[in-house]
């Protein structure tokens, strides 16, 4: 450390220093992929390459082969649709939400407010969130109470279940939402006003201008934000086994189970079950850096 | 009148009605555990619970442990990465976006399989290894969160400028980097370092899989065998993760340094 | 006949009024440039006419068509902005074609069109490249050709320039005059750079604070400005106290005296100011310039084919603008100097005199 500031006069007065200096800066990043390594990419290498061996170490494919059962299969598909539903209202819902508070003409402290409490509530996933769902929504929660109180509708009695499928996904939109408002916020602050007045002065309509410019523009940040909220929804157990023990099959719930007691009699079987969340998760972002790079010509 | 039109006071109204609801609910649910009246007896249980003080104070902790170390290892990095290797930016934010990909419950499946103890690092071999693998574990989880919005802020300073207006006044590289640097992003790290809290307060998976006492586990039991306690304890996480964000800000404003730390440079630099 | 009628045009947001009867009448064909400071109204002017803003009171009609209360999508009316703002997502091409294709145009028309208005803009090789391809300048030039091509009754232009590099910001706007011209289209261009203003306009309205200060020529807004705000804003003016005494055209500088073209105002015994461009000011007597202020040079600024020296009289410093001689070089600071004019190159501002110092200032 004591050479820095000499070495530095020098690079001032000529111009090969740094080059002299430059194979050793790389070492400022190795604690950076060393702990990426160890901590990120490993464990997941780890588990992708154990998918595909047996308990000898020999390749196979007996694992992948393994997961093709229905009840894994139904995990798979309840998992799919659960993330797909929420992903895909939060997205909408979100993006109304966004666009009320960036374009809408609100108050002006509703913005930070609104992405305030966004911060927190896309945080409070997990357990405490399923019970607020259960004090509000499950058989003695106070909307259903009400609702039956006041207007005769039992939404239990209507087939309504907090442990199902719509039950998961409306509480999942709890975190969902606020996610989206997040994240899609900059990307509306990026559509300029010039674009509407300059659409609008050209004879264009309200529609027009979202046809042909706002949503083509937008469409990019849309679907890696629906991507997005699809892996968070899809990687997520706490709620889901908070909200339905270990009775709704879901595959985070299935893995978990599987990792603490090997409900499948097949350790291997874990592996696979792992990699298949993780090609589908990789899948996604797969498609949206797919979809973003055909949309990148007209970018920045 | 120009003024604010229908449609976005309605989208605000009915997410707000979404939003609010689970929240009054959830509150409403938990003063009611004496019968026909309302009290705060569920909160005294919980209160008076040793294992609800051990455990919450054992996730704030990690929560810690985590905020610093994530802080060590991501603005060093952003700052290094900025500063002499533009071109690998894109390829360390792809390695920090890869916890959005990969799920918790797969990274710590990684971690049991790979670094059980009789493994060739035994991290959960012992209760102090696994502690450690455990805040890794959050560590990882936070980055996405961290490395971003350190590198915004950065990105917001003209770091280059700053630093070679520090040198050419004879500071050194840590001397930059902790009194030059770290002040002037210290908004973001505080950002970066309130998601981390509430993801480490709000973990269940990692914890329980590692088998480590801490919040979540604790939550998902009280959960199963209690009725009102829930609730109350619902409440308390959701208040102290708000808390944890106005203590941060108050914090932040108070910190010493940023308006400080150039001067110290600069007297560092004078004999 | 005009062809665009703005009258008793007002605009508040709040309580706060940003244009107050604004009255101004526009032929066919006219190129008019708004010019003023920043928060003068001008651009909420243009806005008002674009239809982006509602004017809280008076009317606009263009063409024998009242549109004061039309959206901006039904008034035909084409708009270049600041910021360039082409659609992203769109070639050059599709930009230039887009007023045609919300229109319903048939698509060989739109092709045609584009061609034409590509062709007139020159800039034909860039129809199928994105605007994040382009340079500032020909981003612009482009969104000129969207504006144009369907055939608006009056162009706007919201301070287009401003965001070029010096050099292109002046090919530019002979660029934009020359096709004006050419179209033959009203227009209405807002600055606040007066050089600008100044060489590219029929007409310019200067504006304060809401207000119209002047209309005219750029000939009638730089040699005879009416107002004080006008004087101090277009070019370069500097002051100097003189007294007047009794009717008559001539005043006295520090005992010095100065004839003027027409007569003072007032009566007795009172105090004037009197305003020089800086060119008006030459070093040697001739063509009738019968005035001479002596004084020593303060400094002297050489700008390439002018010089332009700091005077220092007893009535205020003065600006003035010599030739550059290769022969001669150009007075040094310390050297008296006389300074000579003709009783048309200086005009007496009435009202209190502002500090000469704030006047140099305005350039």
């Amino acid at each position: 450390m004591s050479t820095a500031s000499p070495a530095a006069g020098l690079a001032a007065i000529q111009p090969a220093a740094p080059r002299r200096r430059l194979p050793l800066a790389w070492i400022g990043l190795v604690p950076f992929f060393l702990f990426a390594l160890l901590f990120l990419i490993g464990p997941t290498a780890h588990l992708v390459v154990g998918a595909f061996q047996t308990p000898e170490g020999g390749f196979t494919l007996d694992n992948i082969r393994g997961l093709f059962t229905p009840q894994i299969m139904a995990a798979y598909w309840i998992s799919i649709r659960v993330s797909a539903a929420s992903a895909l209202l939060g997205a909408v819902i979100g993006f109304f939400l966004a666009y009320a508070i960036v374009h809408g003409k609100l108050p002006p402290w509703l913005r930070p407010a609104v992405t305030t409490f966004s911060g927190v509530a896309s945080n409070f996933a997990g357990i405490p969130l399923a019970f607020a769902f259960i004090a509000t929504l499950g058989r003695v929660g106070l909307v259903t109470v009400f609702l039956n109180e006041t207007f005769g509708v039992s939404i239990y009695r209507m087939g309504f279940n907090l442990l199902s499928f719509w039950g998961l996904t409306i509480t999942y939109l709890y975190f969902q939402i606020p996610l989206m408002v997040l994240i899609i916020a900059p990307a509306l602050d990026g559509l300029k006003t010039e674009w509407r007045e300059a659409s609008a002065i050209l004879g264009a309509s309200s529609w027009q201008y979202w046809r042909m410019i706002a949503l083509p523009v937008l469409a990019p940040s849309l679907l890696g934000c629906f991507l997005l909220l699809f892996a968070n929804a899809f990687g997520a157990v706490a709620t889901a086994f908070a909200l339905t023990g270990s009775t709704l099959n879901i595959v985070p719930i299935l893995l978990y189970s599987q990792i603490r007691g090997d409900v499948l009699y097949n350790p291997q079987l874990g592996f696979a079950l792992a990699f298949g969340m993780i090609v589908i998760t990789g899948l996604s972002n797969l498609f949206y850096l797919w979809l973003r790079a055909r949309a990148e010509r007209w970018q920045r | 009148m120009s003024g604010a039109r229908l449609g976005p006071w309605i989208v605000v109204g009915l997410a707000a009605l979404y939003f609010v609801l689970p929240l009054i609910a959830t509150f409403e649910f938990s003063l009611s555990m004496l019968r026909g009246t309302w009290s705060f007896e569920a909160y005294r249980v919980v209160f008076a619970d040793p294992a609800f003080r051990q455990t919450f104070g054992f996730s704030v902790l990690a929560a810690l442990a985590t905020i610093v170390l994530g802080a060590l290892l991501v603005v060093p990095t952003a700052y290094w990465v900025r500063l002499r290797f533009p071109r690998l930016r894109a390829l360390i934010e792809f390695v920090t976006l890869l916890p959005l990909v990969i799920p918790a419950i797969v990274l710590v499946f990684g971690y049991l399989r790979l670094y059980n103890s009789s493994s060739w690092l035994p991290f959960t071999g012992s209760a102090w290894g696994t502690n450690l693998l455990l805040v890794f574990g959050y560590v990882v989880l936070s980055l996405p969160y961290m490395y971003r919005a350190v590198d915004t802020g950065m990105g917001a300073i003209d770091i280059r400028t700053l630093t070679e207006a520090a040198e050419s006044l004879g500071a050194k590289r840590r001397t930059i980097l902790f009194q030059v640097i770290l002040p002037n992003v210290r908004a973001a790290v505080l950002s970066g370092a309130f998601l981390s809290f509430a993801i480490v307060i709000g973990d269940f998976v990692i914890a329980s899989l590692l088998n480590r006492p801490a919040f979540g586990p604790y939550l998902a039991l009280i959960g199963q065998n209690r009725a009102y306690e829930p609730a109350a304890l619902a409440v308390v996480a959701f208040a102290a993760t708000w808390g944890c964000m106005g203590l941060l800000q108050l914090l932040g404003g108070r910190a010493p340094g940023s308006a400080a730390a150039p001067l110290r440079v600069r007297r560092k630099a004078i004999p | 006949m005009s062809f665009l009628d703005i009258s008793g045009v007002s605009k508040s947001f709040g309580g706060n009024t940003v244009v107050r009867g604004f009255d101004l009448a526009v032929r066919r064909g006219e190129f008019i440039s708004f010019l003023g400071p920043s928060g003068c109204g001008k651009t909420t002017m243009l806005r008002m006419v674009a239809g982006f803003e509602q004017p809280s009171a008076g009317r606009i009609v263009i063409d024998g068509e009242d549109v004061t209360h039309r959206p901006p999508n039904a008034r035909r009316i084409g708009m270049v902005f600041q910021a360039y703002a082409l659609f992203p997502n769109m070639s050059v091409g599709d930009n230039v074609a887009f007023g045609l294709k919300v229109a319903g145009r048939p698509a060989a028309e739109r092709a045609k069109r584009v061609d034409e208005m590509l062709g007139l803009i020159k800039l034909a090789h860039l129809k199928d490249r994105y605007p994040y391809q382009l340079s500032g300048g020909q981003q612009q030039r482009v969104a000129l050709a969207r504006a144009l091509a369907p055939s608006p009754r009056v162009l706007l232009l919201d301070e287009p320039l401003s965001a070029l590099d010096a050099k292109i910001r002046v090919s530019l706007r002979t660029e934009i005059r020359a096709l004006q011209r050419e179209l033959g289209i009203t227009t209405i261009f807002v600055t606040h750079d007066q050089e600008e203003a100044l060489s590219i306009s029929d007409r310019i309205v200067v504006m304060s604070e809401g207000r119209i200060e002047q209309c005219g020529t750029p000939h009638e807004i730089y040699n005879r400005p009416r107002t004080r705000f006008v004087a101090g804003f277009v070019g370069t003016l500097s002051l100097v106290e003189a007294e007047a005494e009794g009717a008559g055209s001539t005043v006295t500088v520090a005992g010095q005296p100065v004839t003027l073209a027409e007569p003072v105002a007032g009566s007795g015994r009172r105090p004037v100011t009197l305003a020089f461009r800086p060119e008006a000011l030459k070093l040697d007597a001739g063509e009738g310039r019968i005035n001479a202020i002596r004084g020593t040079v303060e400094a002297a600024e050489f700008l390439g084919s002018v010089v332009r020296l700091r005077v220092a009289t007893p009535g205020g410093t003065l600006l003035a603008d010599v030739f550059n001689s290769p022969a001669a070089p150009p007075p040094a600071p310390g050297e008296t100097v006389v300074l000579h004019f003709a009783p048309g190159d200086v005009f007496a501002l009435d009202g209190e005199g502002a500090a000469p110092a704030q006047a140099i200032a305005a350039e």
